[in-house]
């Protein structure tokens, strides 16, 4: 048996835009076409575009990668592609092994039919045997926590119970290969945690894994390399971090403004050196040049820093830190330093740069760029989370102290 | 370990099929079981039909014989009780079988099974129903006592020739569904008028010298041989059952050829 689970060489795949014949008015035509022209898979005809070009890569097993990049990138079609409901165009893929999808949670369901009697339907489509499923069916029960509505249809069930029988099916599968395409977000808090430990616990026992996440944060807790793509070409493959990094630079962005043009941005360091990459603690300079398009009268420039998710960590702005206001003339220049202690932990955040009128009204700036700079965190100590709380632990064994701070609480 | 490559040409094996038979009969299963929850009528749905087609097959009966003067036998009656149960299980498996792959667009979209499950299990859902109201009729015939003989011993060939038959032109019905929609409307335009040119109300030889022509439907001398073996008590026509078997396992073959090729853009064009 060889050490390679999946295997993608040279894999190309095209798909058509627009609207596609469909009934048989159109059949003749394109009957006629498909008779006299000579290649139709190996290259692009009329309204076709590659949704991926030429990606090869190859997971060994016990090992994941997660594949990330925007919308649109063909990371999805690598998942049907390795799922067999596409075909490639171009290239080959071998799949060593039986093969999962945590994708589209209870595809299979029939609403009609009960928990029980859809939990054999999806298993057996999922690629089980009926006896399988009969040795699994309590564990199966038991994971989903739908015990009391085992013999309610489907249709009756709230979404959050539909996702998470859909879950529990599709996880009992026992898969030498899982695919994953972003299925932590159902369920509550519990569920999903309970969801995502299941999939570590797969990658402990040796299955190899595919995730497909926009969740940057799960990618780089359950991942040993990344994928990244764009537009179907993959970018870079390698370490997630490095791969996280290049991701986040496809965000980087001007933007236009009638009032205010920035002609200079940069990141420093506490020696005035530019840099991207930061240790939890360190200071950090915001370095702003800008010109005014227009007269302005009352200002205040202001910073925010974001997940790459889009999560707020953080916002600032002049006016909360001085009194001062920004006063300029149509041509006249101004700079703004910004001072920050970098608190924040392994991670990349995108660093924006606001400047908002005298009165504040949600929604318009003056300028506004919520990604403007990268910056990348990086900290030895491998905490998570998104801020440094300057972490230290002492243990101390007494067992009589423990006992009795328990008993006070 | 199964190891699975795929290119741009591939296309899987009759084992693969057979390693998914559980994904057959719980298909079937649930395609019989939805039929039948959430329905007043229940099992008497798999009776209407065929009812039905033996109350209009009287009626024509009844006609033909007031203009030939012919009085109407009790074999006639039974003749189209007999070929109306086979005649409406190959139109229901059809028309419930073209649409199988586009109703189950869900999983043709989503998750990776042989399609060829999708039509076959709604031909055997069909099959189910065909049991029930054979039964029925097996108990008629019984009642009215048309005796049993050595040539019932053919009915399991014929059975499975239709079944055989139905298969393949289902397969080639539900591929060609997917790609152009209008296809279900024209099965259903010919599946009403396709009694006409069946010996369902009638028998062949009724028609002299056009019941070649009639004939030439693949599916007349199967029903014609049911009818042969179960009223009229004599072997069945056997050139003429040597044509329907072709048609029925060459049939087969090439629609399966035809929808393992279409199935590699099933996903994309549906």
């Amino acid at each position: 048996m060889s050490d390679t689970a999946i295997e993608f060489s040279g894999v190309w795949k095209k798909f058509a835009r627009g609207e596609q014949y469909d009934s048989l008015r159109d059949l003749i035509p394109s009957l006629a076409k498909w008779l006299f022209s000579t290649n139709h898979r190996g290259e692009l005809q009329k309204k076709e575009f590659w949704a991926l070009k030429d990606v090869s890569f190859r997971v060994g097993h016990g090992e994941a990668l997660g594949i990330i990049g925007p919308n649109g990138s063909g990371k999805s079609t690598i998942l049907k592609l390795l799922s067999r409901i596409l075909r490639p165009d171009k290239g080959d893929l071998r799949v060593n092994g039986r093969l999962g999808a945590l994708i589209e949670l209870g595809a299979g369901f029939h609403p009609d039919l009960t928990g029980r009697e859809n939990i054999y339907l999806n298993g057996t489509i999922l690629g089980m045997k009926r006896s399988e499923i009969d040795r699994k069916f309590d564990a199966i029960v038991d994971f989903c926590e739908l015990r009391d509505f085992l013999d309610t249809p489907v249709k009756r069930y709230s979404s959050g119970m539909f996702a998470r029988l859909g879950f529990s099916v599709a996880a009992h599968v026992d898969p030498d290969v899982l695919l994953v395409d972003e299925v932590l977000s159902v369920g509550d808090y519990h569920f999903q945690q309970k969801c995502f430990d299941k999939m570590r616990e797969f990658v402990q026992k040796g299955t190899s894994l595919i995730f497909v996440s926009h969740n940057m944060t799960a990618v780089s807790t359950l991942c040993t390399s990344a994928l990244l793509l764009r537009k179907g070409e993959p970018v870079f493959q390698g370490d997630v971090s490095v791969a996280m990094q290049k991701y986040h630079s496809f965000y980087e962005e001007q933007t236009c403004s009638e009032y205010i043009e920035l002609l200079e941005a940069e990141v420093r360091g506490s020696s005035g050196e530019t840099r991207e990459v930061f240790r939890p603690g360190e200071k950090l300079t915001f370095e702003v040049t800008l010109r005014a398009l227009a007269d302005i009268r009352d200002a205040h420039p202001g910073l925010m820093i974001h997940t790459m998710d889009g999560q707020c960590i953080f916002v600032t702005a002049t006016s909360r830190l001085s009194a001062e206001r920004l006063q300029l003339k149509k041509g006249e220049c101004a700079s703004v330093v910004f001072g920050l202690d970098m608190n924040l932990q392994s991670n990349v955040f995108l660093l924006g740069f606001t400047v908002t009128p005298e009165l504040e009204v949600p929604g318009e700036w003056l300028y506004h760029n919520p990604r403007l700079k990268k910056i990348v965190m990086r900290d030895e100590h491998r905490s998570h989370g998104f801020v440094h709380l300057n972490p230290r632990a002492d243990l101390f064994v007494e067992p009589r102290v423990e006992r009795r701070a328990i008993a006070t609480r | 370990m199964a190891t699975t490559v795929v290119g741009a040409g591939s296309s899987h094996a009759a084992e693969e099929i057979l390693q998914y038979r559980d994904l057959l009969f719980m298909l079937t299963w649930r395609d019989i079981k939805i039929r039948y929850k959430q329905s007043i009528m229940g099992f008497l749905w798999a009776l209407l039909m065929p009812v039905l087609i033996v109350g209009s097959g009287l009626i024509v009966t009844v006609a033909f014989s007031t203009i030939s003067g012919r009085p109407v036998n009790a074999d006639d009656v039974l003749s189209v009780a007999v070929k109306a149960v086979p005649w409406a299980f190959f139109v229901a498996a059809i028309r419930f079988a073209t649409n199988s792959l586009v109703m189950n667009k869900e999983l043709v979209t989503k998750i990776y099974f042989p399609r060829e499950i999708l039509p076959v299990a709604a031909v055997l859902a069909n099959c189910f129903d065909f049991a029930v109201a054979a039964s029925v009729l097996a108990l008629v015939l019984t009642v009215m006592k048309v005796g049993a003989t050595a040539h019932l011993l053919w009915l399991p060939v014929l059975l499975g020739l239709l079944v055989l038959l139905t298969v393949g032109l289902a397969l080639l019905l539900s591929c060609a569904n997917l790609f152009f929609r209008d296809v279900k409307y024209l099965v259903e335009v010919l599946l009403t008028y396709g009694i006409f040119f069946t010996p369902v109300f009638y028998s062949a030889n009724r028609l002299g010298k056009w019941s070649t022509a009639l004939l030439l439907n693949p599916v007349s001398p199967i029903l014609e041989a049911i009818n042969d073996t179960v009223v009229g008590k004599r072997p069945p026509d056997a050139a003429w059952l040597t044509y329907s078997a072709a048609w029925a396992v060459l049939g087969s073959l090439l629609a399966w050829k035809i929808f393992q090729r279409a199935e590699a853009v099933f996903a994309e064009k549906i």
